[in-house]
């Protein structure tokens, strides 16, 4: 069964050839639809028949490696010797996100046949999905560091198309040259801001071959753990994978990208921007708990990044009014979330929290797509409201997505995010203050998503009157009651002991994160009875937030201009994001250009590189001028050299 | 008493049913009145068929009738140069002599005759037989380069190529005589087993120089060079693909098969003389190609360049130089045959439209041809993810391991030299104005070898090791 | 083992001293008395009229190279003829091979002319 794994790979990468191929030939829009879905379908339908089968299988032989083929293989026989495959690795975690890659993803791609249509890229947006979604299986299911690097670079690369897949549209991206910027310009942001992570990825590999002498998982891993804590080399590695998880998944320092990424077509913001893609670092942090189990000062540093992002993203959230930023900044902060997890040794956790989260956060994105489909374009939550009786199916399905993402018990975000906070709070790695944070934060998002909720859906039509609110085609509606469902039902799976449920998530992965767990040498703290309070406590600062939301924005609207003008200018920082653009741009960007343009370019380049790439260019072309003038055309003269070439051959034969 | 075994006729299959193929196709030619057509699809099934057998031989190698020649493993991954060499340059010439007017069956006759000359060379395991496919290929080759035999230019070429090639012979008899004089036997196995001991004894080396000689004169590394650019100037464009790549291949084939299968040379003083004569043909041939005009003569120097980065490998003389030679052997020749397929499209009669100058903006007119002919030249000048790039960095690879680093350095330099001239030809296609175009409409058999052509120079970039997996037994006979 | 060659040495050295001694004694001993009779170009008694560096038809070399390869060919037969028993059916079948590619050279050379002269 395992040997099917390659499978899901190919799927999707016909699915980009033949559509990247021959897609602009196609004039049925339902054909490039169907061929773009049903190949991401099919790699979900193996993706599942592998997990069956895996189920069936005892605990110890549930992972397995297939190998396609030897990719690089150098130096063979030295020190140095480097050998890389092209091969995938199943176990409980890969196959767990394989599930979620291929199975969100497919529904994404149908509800992208109703929200794309009519657009004049619908092969192109379809052939850059199924290329992402097979960069992003190779990310997952890749056994060593490179192929991982390999799809790591591929999504980057796919969420940089996807950006900016309407490449002649404005966006402001607020930064250099504010007013003039396109989606082109927010693409190249993203990748960019990516590009650094992706440095600390680079220089974290090149670590690990050097100290392992590999790049598969296994001979890292199985090397690792025979180590003991303590050795710098291991900060170093885990904090340059952690840069490159920064980027990939925008936490501080590396997060503005994501609100930028918002200029890309819907769809491809719930996949990639919010379910996938963005958790690629979770997952890779995950990957190599026992590289940060070997390092537990920086899994501190993991932590409070996390908690940092959750609680600065939520408050952003609070004051943005463009509906797919507010769920942007929800989707940083979540992942701040996960990284909490991840930080306190919560690796389950965490992971428990991606699969939740991609369902709940695809289908905010989903929907905040079929409003914006209703409205025309119109992303202003200021200028919405009341469509709840136009958009009944988008309202009722949102609601849950909003109610997940809260964490109201038993919707599926609860049990996620309440294992993670309950770890920080009980954890030999966890603190009181990081759970305040979290639990506080938890407050935040209740509150900004009750506002969009109530600013969307309730009240009186804030748009044009020429507007008329129609409600989603069923291509688009289905994916949203299907994913409406599982984020209802998607937490059952995690239900923790102490609420008599059997974490079926935590004992699944248990396998893959025990070497970490051995290392870390974790005692079980805290009393059951401590669990309930905690619990109580969260859900009741989430109901606070909901409640105050609706009592704000629905009941008494005045509140919030008042508030406004009461605390001006600590709405003028949220609503700025804190200034963090404006200062990257003044830090960083304008004196990066500066120096490029007039040192590095005029001065270094022009001057001295291309002086001494001309002039020995010129050099060169006259040495050759003469040279040819050997080429006499006379066969006699070939023969003369060709006797003196025997000449020397054999006096330096003779006396060497 | 001698005895040929079934088997031996079984495993040299490809080599008979070439030879076969063109044995009937002469036939044909002469019984029948002005109709190349029968010997073009004769000669083309044989090819193919060939192909195919050889596909089925390249398990471990065999020696048979003998031990006078090795069939499968090395051998039969040759054969397959060859063999593609040849196929390429059958489909791509049908329609380039329609179009010169010089459209005869024997031409084909000849192109197969040649490649089964260089079968043998591939396949030797005894001096004899070296000679005797050298002279086999070389003798129609010299034909071929004639064979527009009312052109000026061509007529020089094949004489030239004749009186020093005949020169070229003289050393190499010469050197299987002192060798066979010192050693006993012409069989390279038998000398293998006291090369140790050989070594020693200057006239077995002077042999062995007088060897290299004749090779460095087939692969065209300098000093022996002097004939190339001249005859792969005047031959038909077909046939310098021919030759700058499946004859180049034989050569390189029996240079490894003697040089680096047989002889043990790293340590010697042959292999100090072979890393003189690479840098000697990287340097030369790289500079010397900045300063031409003509495209066929640019790409002359360029294989004489690229002969430099191969010899590198052979004196190395380790497991490494070989599979790095028999890698980039398999690159040169497809990214070789597709750039001088395409310049026989954009060529006229009478050598016209030859030069740099003649490709200026060629993109406009020709996307697609523009794009093949770039990849070419980004493989050719090795810039990744070509298999160009590969080849070159397996064989610098070889000759660091060997201690030669200074050798790797020349060749890195001077690669870099040479991405100005084939660059130019890019620069020159996609961002000048011009009115340039291909002269006719290429038939579809020609349009799709050389795309089968780029395809492979791409595959086998992004995936090396299909190949060099194939290579790695390879090493020692 | 290059003592061996001394004597050969000793050979062509004398030879070449041999040589050379002998012309220049000539030189030295004869009269020398040149007059335009004795300084043109000997042509068997003919009057030599123009220069002898011309063209000659290719069938000359035709002729000459056909005559080459069968000439080749008897001395591949004659040591066939000798070994005849010890060489066997293998030998047989080899060497008809080898007649037969050399026929179909024949057959091709006569249809295509070659071997008529006008």
């Amino acid at each position: 069964m395992f040997s099917y794994s390659p499978l899901i790979v190919l799927f999707p990468l016909l699915g980009f050839l033949f559509l990247g191929l021959a897609g602009w030939r196609l004039r049925s829009e339902k054909l490039i639809g169907i061929i773009g879905s049903g190949s991401v379908g099919l790699s979900f339908l193996v993706a599942i028949m592998i997990f069956v089968h895996m189920l069936g299988l005892p605990v110890d032989q549930r992972k397995q490696s297939v190998e396609l083929f030897t990719w690089i293989s150098t130096f063979t026989g030295t020190p140095s010797s480097i050998s890389v495959s092209v091969a995938y690795q199943l176990d409980q975690l890969s196959i767990l996100m394989t599930l979620i890659v291929t199975g969100v993803g497919f529904l994404i791609h149908v509800y992208s046949i109703g929200y794309m249509r009519g657009d004049k890229g619908f092969w192109r947006f379809f052939t850059y999905m199924n290329l992402f979604i097979f960069a992003m299986l190779n990310l997952v299911l890749a056994d060593n560091f490179l192929l991982m690097f390999l799809g790591w670079e591929g999504v980057g690369l796919c969420s940089y198309l996807l950006i900016g897949f309407w490449y002649d549209r404005k966006f402001d991206t607020g930064g250099y040259e504010p007013g003039k910027a396109t989606t082109s310009d927010a693409a190249k942001k993203a990748f960019i801001v990516n590009r650094i992570g992706d440095f600390g990825f680079l220089l974290a590999m090149l670590l690990i071959f050097i100290h392992f002498g590999s790049l598969s998982f296994d001979a890292v891993f199985g090397r690792a753990a025979v180590l003991t804590p303590g050795s710098s080399i291991m900060v170093w590695i885990t904090l340059l994978l952690f840069l490159g998880a920064t980027g990939k998944s925008a936490q501080i320092p590396l997060f503005v990208w994501l609100p930028d990424a918002m200029a890309g077509p819907t769809p491809v913001s719930a996949l990639i921007h919010a379910a996938t893609m963005v958790t690629a670092g979770v997952y890779m942090v995950a990957r190599c708990s026992v590289l940060y189990a070997l390092a537990p000062a920086a899994m501190q540093i993991v932590a409070v990044i996390g908690a940092l992002t959750a609680i600065i993203a939520a408050t952003i959230g609070l004051v943005q009014n463009d509906i797919k930023k507010v769920l942007a900044y929800s989707t940083i902060s979540q992942l701040g979330y996960m990284f909490l997890g991840m930080g306190v040794a919560a690796f389950a956790a965490g992971i428990f929290h991606v699969l939740t989260h991609a369902f709940f956060k695809a289908l905010l994105f989903l929907g905040s797509g079929a409003v914006i489909h209703a409205l025309h374009d119109e992303q202003n939550i200021q200028k919405m409201g009341g469509l709840r009786k136009y958009l009944p199916t988008t309202y009722w399905t949102f609601v849950v997505g909003a109610i997940a993402i809260a964490g109201i018990p038993p919707f599926s975000g609860f049990f996620s995010k309440d294992e993670i906070l309950w770890k920080t709070f009980s954890s030999d790695y966890g603190s009181i203050p990081l759970w305040f944070l979290g639990v506080f934060g938890a407050g935040l998002t209740a509150f900004y998503m009750f506002r969009l909720v109530s600013l969307t859906f309730e009240g009186e039509g804030r748009y044009g009157h020429d507007v008329h609110p129609h409600e989603a085609p069923r291509t688009m509606t289905i994916p949203l009651i299907i994913l409406a469902f599982l984020s209802v039902v998607g937490g059952l799976v995690g239900i923790p002991e102490s609420l008599l449920g059997g974490n079926a998530v935590e004992h699944w992965l248990g396998p893959v994160f025990d070497p970490a767990y051995e290392k870390l040498r974790l005692t079980p703290h805290g009393v059951e009875a401590t669990e309930y309070v905690l619990m109580i406590l969260s859900v009741g600062v989430a109901a606070a937030g909901i409640y105050g939301a609706r009592v704000v924005y629905i009941r008494r609207t005045e509140l919030a201009e008042l508030w406004r003008r009461k605390y001006a200018s600590l709405h003028k920082l949220l609503f700025n994001k804190y200034y963090v653009d404006e200062a990257y741009d003044k830090l960083v960007v304008s004196p990066t250009v500066k120096v490029s343009d007039g040192f590095l370019w005029k001065g270094i380049d022009v001057a001295v590189i291309d002086g001494a790439v001309n002039g020995s260019a010129r050099l060169i072309a006259m040495v050759a001028q003469n040279i040819r003038r050997v080429q006499t055309g006379i066969a006699q003269q070939y023969a003369t050299v060709f006797v003196g070439g025997i000449l020397v051959i054999l006096i330096w034969l003779m006396f060497k | 008493m001698i005895v040929i075994r079934l088997e031996d006729l079984l495993y040299s299959a490809p080599l008979l049913v070439l030879t076969s193929s063109g044995l009937l196709a002469l036939i044909a030619e002469a019984a029948g009145r002005d109709k190349p057509v029968i010997s073009y699809y004769t000669s083309l099934i044989g090819v193919i068929t060939s192909l195919i057998l050889t596909f089925l031989n390249l398990g471990a190698g065999v020696p048979v009738f003998n031990n006078m020649i090795l069939q499968g493993g090395y051998a039969a991954y040759c054969n397959l140069i060859f063999l593609s060499s040849a196929l390429l340059s059958i489909v791509l010439s049908r329609s380039y002599l329609e179009r010169m007017q010089y459209h005869r069956g024997e031409f084909y006759v000849l192109i197969v005759f040649a490649t089964a000359g260089m079968m043998l060379m591939a396949a030797a395991l005894d001096l004899t037989i070296v000679f005797l496919g050298i002279e086999l290929m070389s003798i129609c080759l010299y034909v071929l380069a004639g064979f527009m035999r009312k052109k000026e230019l061509a007529n020089e070429a094949a004489l030239k190529y004749f009186l020093l090639g005949a020169f070229a012979t003289g050393f190499l008899l010469y050197g299987i005589a002192l060798i066979y004089g010192t050693s006993g036997t012409t069989n390279l196995v038998v000398i293998s087993r006291s090369f140790a001991q050989l070594s020693g004894n200057s006239l077995f080396l002077i042999g062995c120089g007088m060897l290299i000689v004749a090779f460095s004169f087939k692969i065209a590394a300098v000093p022996f060079h002097m004939w190339a650019p001249d005859v792969y100037e005047g031959a038909p464009t077909t046939v310098t693909a021919f030759m700058s790549t499946g004859a180049k291949a034989a050569a390189f084939a029996t240079f490894v098969a003697v040089f680096v299968r047989v002889f043990d040379i790293p340590g010697t003083a042959l292999s100090s003389v072979l890393a003189l004569i690479a840098a000697a043909s990287m340097i030369v041939g790289n500079v010397t190609a900045i300063a031409q005009n003509n495209v066929k003569r640019m790409l002359a120097y360029s294989s004489i360049a690229h002969t430099g980065y191969m010899l590198s490998g052979i004196a190395a003389g380790n497991a490494e130089g070989e599979q790095g030679i028999l890698f980039y052997l398999v690159a040169y020749t497809f990214m070789n045959i597709g750039a001088f397929g395409i310049v026989s499209w954009v060529e006229q009669q009478e050598d016209r439209k030859l030069k740099f100058d003649d490709y200026a903006g060629f993109s406009a007119r020709q996307p697609a041809v523009a794009v093949l002919m770039s990849v070419f030249m980004f493989s050719l000048a090795g810039i990744p993810p070509f298999a160009g790039f590969f080849g070159k960095y397996y064989v610098f690879l070889a000759a660091v391991k060997a201690d030669m680093t200074w050798l790797a350095i020349i060749g890195v330099m001077t690669s870099l030299v040479s991405v100005y001239y084939y660059l130019r030809l890019v620069v020159l296609m996609y961002f000048c104005e011009g009115e340039s175009d291909v002269a006719a409409k290429v038939p579809l058999a020609a349009i799709s070898a050389v795309t089968l052509a780029a395809v492979l120079v791409i595959l086998l970039g992004i995936y090396p090791s299909l190949l060099v997996d194939m290579t790695k037994g390879f090493f020692k006979i | 083992m290059l003592e061996t060659y001394i004597p050969i040495f000793v050979v062509i050295a004398g030879g070449i001293v041999f040589g050379i001694v002998m012309v220049k004694l000539n030189e030295w001993l004869g009269p020398r008395r040149p007059t335009d009779e004795k300084l043109s170009t000997y042509e068997s008694g003919m009057e030599p009229v123009r220069t002898a560096r011309e063209r000659f038809s290719v069938k000359f070399y035709m002729v000459a190279v056909l005559f080459i390869l069968f000439d080749i060919e008897v001395v591949f037969l004659y040591p066939w003829a000798v070994a005849f028993k010890e060489l066997g059916v293998a030998g047989y079948i080899t060497m008809t091979v080898f007649i037969v590619i050399l026929l179909i050279g024949l057959f091709y050379v006569w249809r295509k002319g070659a071997l008529e002269w006008d």
